[in-house]
């Protein structure tokens, strides 16, 4: 049977005689080293048991975590059937964490995917044309890092009316500096390598270099900025909606519920120390799984 | 030297230019009209369109753009919708309580943070290292709203040892000398004799500034301790220990002025945010900064307020980075542009 030039040029040397050693695909190799670090897991598994929490919030919810029961209001942890005690207005703070949750992640994803297709686009097209172009987009970037993300944050969500969905655009919007930056500082190291002159001097389009060749090979970078990210938008949409400016009552977000404790403080601990718990944990995790992937993704961190 | 100076300086131009444009624009997001949000839903058309024409509102937004850089370009800022004062008076009013509560907490994390990060490289792999590490991951990951509560919480309800918040005891007027309150006590402890002034305003600002504190500080701990781990693994350490030299030389003299470099640029940075991320901490302890009042600028819809407030602090922002840069290109030898 005959093989052609390409197949013989690529199959493995050790074919004859000596025993070919177990193939062990780059991915499988990424995560035999992921798992050696203890942290990056912990984080890993952080994260899953949120997953799990925020999926599972019905079924595990011991109440409805919008039922007020005014006359057990503020009461304790563990007592009157409220295992984490209940808020001012007698509703079960720990159902209302749970579904919490479910917010909090899907705010991260949200707010993180409009970072990185928006910030995506910009890197991509500023690190690939570069000239001109790329000078006046990455001056724009500029701009946009000289605002204290935070303060910035607040001025577009209050400016656009407190809600939401104008946190998680708000959030997405200061999102798109650094991930702009990240993408097009890969895409200009990989653009001048041999292979995409390769493909560009078969006659490829712009598009089919951009998407098929660079951008693949910028995966990396983008997942553990992606993660990063996560992070803070977390932390981000806690804060405004803490002032205010994000998730409306009666809504179980995390941030307006320490927001709305904050009142009790002199009486009731709980209400603020649960949820604020729940926005650390998370964010850990989704701190420690970024860090982690660095170690792991970033070839100049190898040992 | 100079010519590296020159041209950091002439990047600075733009960028602000951009900064001031990108927050004129951004008030054009708004739903409805400011005229009629300021007066309420029940002004008569008539009173709106007076207030429109005062604001100069009825002009197209390019004349509005451009009466307005030219008058920020004069440092007018324009007045308050809601108070009538000058807008570039009320920051300056505000701005020193926001600088103190700034540099108490930088210094704060600058200390503990190298200290920290120094202890956590010099024993690698210890208690202490593993504590200094996981101390830092929880650092960065606190909402710094809840900590802030939970420091009054403990300190302040619980313990009874600070203030909840302000700047001051109640029933105490301070004639500012300086702005800067603890500085102003302490002055006042040799003029008048009375040390009541300097203490309370002491008190009142050690929780908020342990809170303000602990991201930079966790973020400098991180950065000193792998910056020391790079030196310490260098030939000119081994030499130093090899002459003898006790290993408290060897690290503050020879490794850690070494590490120095990036430790410096990163409190430059933090000091920025500081600065500009202080909302959130102004606003749990009623702290009377420039934070707490563009926060409530922000929700009274005080366009020319934010406007002004958002553009100082980004100004700042952007001024202190520069300095840093021109500090690190003064401490490193190697850079010579």
């Amino acid at each position: 049977m005959p093989t052609s030039i390409l197949e013989s040029a690529t199959s493995p040397p050790a074919a004859n005689g000596s025993a070919p050693l177990p193939e062990i695909s780059l991915l499988h190799e990424q995560w035999l080293q992921f798992r050696k670090s203890k942290s990056a897991l912990f984080g890993l598994l952080l994260i899953v048991i949120f997953f799990l929490l925020a999926l599972f919030a019905p079924a595990l919810a011991p109440d409805d975590p919008l039922r007020q029961h005014l006359p057990a209001s503020l009461t304790g942890p563990l007592q009157g059937g409220y295992l984490l005690g209940s808020d001012d207005l007698g509703r079960d703070i720990l159902s209302r964490i749970l579904f919490g949750s479910r917010i909090s992640l899907m705010v991260g994803a949200i707010s993180v995917s409009i970072s990185l297709v928006a910030g995506g686009v910009v890197g991509l097209v500023a690190g690939y044309f570069g000239g001109t172009l790329d000078l006046v987009v990455m001056r724009g970037i500029d701009v946009m890092m000289a605002f204290p993300s935070i303060l910035l944050a607040i001025v577009i969500c209050a400016t656009l009316g407190p809600s939401l969905q104008n946190a998680m655009i708000a959030i997405g919007v200061i999102g798109i500096p650094s991930i702009a930056r990240v993408i097009r500082a890969s895409v200009l190291a990989e653009k001048e390598l041999d292979y995409v002159t390769a493909e560009r001097s078969l006659g490829a389009s712009h598009l089919r270099l951009i998407f098929s060749a660079i951008l693949p090979n910028c995966v990396a970078p983008i997942i553990v900025q992606g993660t990063l990210a996560y992070a803070g938008a977390i932390i981000s949409a806690a804060s405004l909606s803490f002032l205010g400016l994000g998730a409306q009552p009666p809504a179980p977000e995390w941030g307006a519920m320490v927001s709305s404790g904050k009142e009790y403080i002199s009486t009731a601990w709980w209400v603020i120390t649960f949820p604020g718990l729940a926005i650390l944990f998370a964010v850990l995790g989704f701190n420690l799984l970024g860090d982690g992937l660095r170690d792991v993704l970033d070839p100049r961190m190898k040992e | 030297m100079g010519r590296y100076l020159t041209k950091r300086l002439l990047l600075v131009v733009p960028t602000i230019l951009g900064v001031v444009t990108l927050v004129f624009f951004l008030r054009f997001l708004a739903p409805g009209d400011p005229a009629r949000l300021m007066l309420g839903e029940r002004a008569t058309p008539e009173a709106v369109k007076v207030l429109r024409v005062d604001w100069g509102l009825d002009r197209p937004k390019l004349d509005q753009y451009l009466i307005y850089m030219g008058k920020v370009l004069r440092l007018d800022l324009g007045r308050s919708y809601k108070t009538g004062d000058p807008v570039a008076r009320e920051i300056l009013t505000r701005f020193p309580a926001t600088v103190e509560l700034s540099v108490v907490s930088i210094v704060i994390a600058a200390i503990l943070g190298i200290l920290a990060g120094v202890v956590a490289a010099t024993r690698r792999n210890t208690i202490a290292d593993f504590v200094a590490m996981v101390g830092s991951l929880l650092g960065v990951s606190m909402p710094v709203f809840w900590l802030g509560l939970v420091l009054i919480i403990v300190f302040a309800v619980r313990l009874n040892l600070f203030p909840t918040g302000g700047r001051l005891d109640e029933r105490m007027l301070m004639e500012p000398i300086t702005g800067f309150y603890v500085l102003d006590g302490f002055i006042r402890i040799f003029k008048e004799h009375d040390f009541s002034y300097f203490f309370s305003a002491l008190k009142h600002i050690v929780l908020p500034s342990l809170a303000l504190a602990t991201l930079p500080l966790a973020v400098i701990a991180r950065v000193t301790r792998s910056a020391m781990l790079e030196v310490l693994g260098q030939d000119y350490i081994r030499t130093a220990r090899a002459k003898g030299l006790t290993e408290r030389t060897v690290i503050w003299s020879h490794a850690f002025r070494n590490a120095l470099l990036p430790v410096i640029t990163i409190i430059g940075i933090e000091f920025g945010y500081n600065m500009a991320g202080a909302v959130l901490t102004e606003t749990i302890f009623a702290w009377p900064g420039l934070g707490n009042w563009l926060y409530n600028a922000v929700l009274s819809r005080d366009y020319l307020a934010v406007q002004g407030g958002v553009a100082f602090v980004s100004v700042a922002f952007i001024l202190i980075n520069l300095l840093v840069d021109v500090i690190y290109a003064y401490v490193n030898p190697r850079i010579r542009y």
